[in-house]
């Protein structure tokens, strides 16, 4: 069996970057929202902030990405469904890049408190200030962010069943510094 | 002739003279500021105060005003924020429940603007204050307008950690707004 061809650098950078920054931001949105308010709770409300609207920004190159490129095909061996669960996966994966960020916008301006990319670049406030929906949209937010976590769980747990059981080649597509040739 | 003269007369004393107003419509005057927030503009606004300003709009460089802030009616932001900024380490409203503004001057600074200068009192800290402003007359109401910068650490409101200024900038916008009849 011939392993499936590799994701491009580019889709591999920009996969990672994601998840690192996704495995940052989201404690760091745990530990903030339960402080008592601080300077250093505010400048962790802020870098989580900043995670975020990088982790969207990413995921646009990643859309862009996508839109001029087809992912390497899947092993020709796996079953119908499990090719499904994966597309469905990571169509829920995509959708939520974008969702949760952009709730977590929506919800700062909700609160009164402007997000300012870096201290530098302000976001428009798309909504105003109003305390019911800025509590409503920060249980969106956290409600969005364990999908997230179920979601990734799930993602992980695939990639590694591939690698260990299955053995077939799949989670070395989006590993950087693996050559295909060398034994796993 | 000589009776349109002198009507003439009469109004343009009228007009030059003009009428000191003095009784602020509190409940349309505002009293807001904008602090910044890890580099982020935070309104807020006081929600009680009391204003005696008299303002001659012929005559603004006669005016004056006494302000006196109740600090507890704040709003800054949030319920947290707002127990948070009443507290020991930034208004102490307990040990000093009022801030003051006291004019002793007014000066034209041209194109329809004025400063007021006085003295700016904080959790027991007097300080030269000035505050530009606008006049705008209608409807028979006066209203001022004006926006000034006051640095929070002179008067040592967010001392401790919050003295920290790349978190809560120094420098905070005072917004007022007075309506006058």
């Amino acid at each position: 069996m011939t392993p499936p061809a590799r994701y491009t650098n580019t889709a591999i950078t920009l996969h990672w970057l994601i998840a690192f920054l996704i495995i940052a931001a989201f404690p760091l949105g745990m530990v903030m929202s339960d402080m008592a308010l601080s300077p250093l709770k505010l400048k962790l409300a802020s870098y989580h902030k900043w995670l975020g609207v990088t982790v969207f920004l990413l995921a646009v190159a990643r859309l862009a990405w996508r839109a001029g490129h087809t992912p390497p095909p899947l092993p020709a061996a796996l079953p119908l469904w499990q090719r499904r669960a994966a597309h469905g996966l990571h169509l829920l994966l995509y959708l939520l890049l974008f969702a949760i960020p952009f709730s977590g916008w929506l919800m700062s301006s909700a609160k009164g408190f402007q997000t300012v990319y870096l201290g530098v670049v302000p976001l428009p406030d798309l909504i105003g200030k109003d305390k019911a929906l800025g509590v409503l949209l920060s249980q969106v937010h956290e409600t969005l962010n364990f999908a997230l976590l179920a979601l990734i769980i799930a993602h992980v747990g695939a990639a590694l069943k591939h690698h260990f059981i299955e053995r077939d080649g799949i989670l070395a597509r989006m590993l950087p510094f693996l050559d295909q040739e060398k034994p796993l | 002739m000589t009776r349109l003269f002198a009507t003439l007369a009469l109004l343009l004393t009228a007009v030059a003279h003009g009428t000191e107003l003095s009784s602020v419509q509190l409940d349309k005057s505002t009293i807001a500021f904008v602090s910044k927030q890890m580099n982020v503009p935070v309104e807020g606004a006081f929600r009680k105060f009391s204003a005696q300003i008299a303002m001659d709009p012929a005559k603004p460089e006669a005016g004056h005003a006494r302000i006196e802030i109740e600090l507890a009616s704040i709003d800054a932001g949030g319920e947290e924020a707002n127990d948070e900024v009443k507290g020991k380490s930034w208004f102490n409203v307990r040990e000093f429940p009022k801030a003051s503004f006291v004019s002793s001057s007014v000066k034209a600074l041209g194109g329809g603007r004025f400063e007021a200068s006085g003295k700016m009192t904080m959790r027991g800290k007097t300080l030269d204050a000035r505050a530009p402003f606008t006049l705008k007359q209608e409807k028979g109401v006066l209203i001022l307008d004006g926006t000034f910068p006051l640095k929070r650490l002179d008067y040592g409101i967010g001392s401790g950690v919050w003295s920290d200024t790349s978190v809560v900038a120094d420098e905070v916008q005072v917004k007022f707004h007075f309506v006058l009849k």
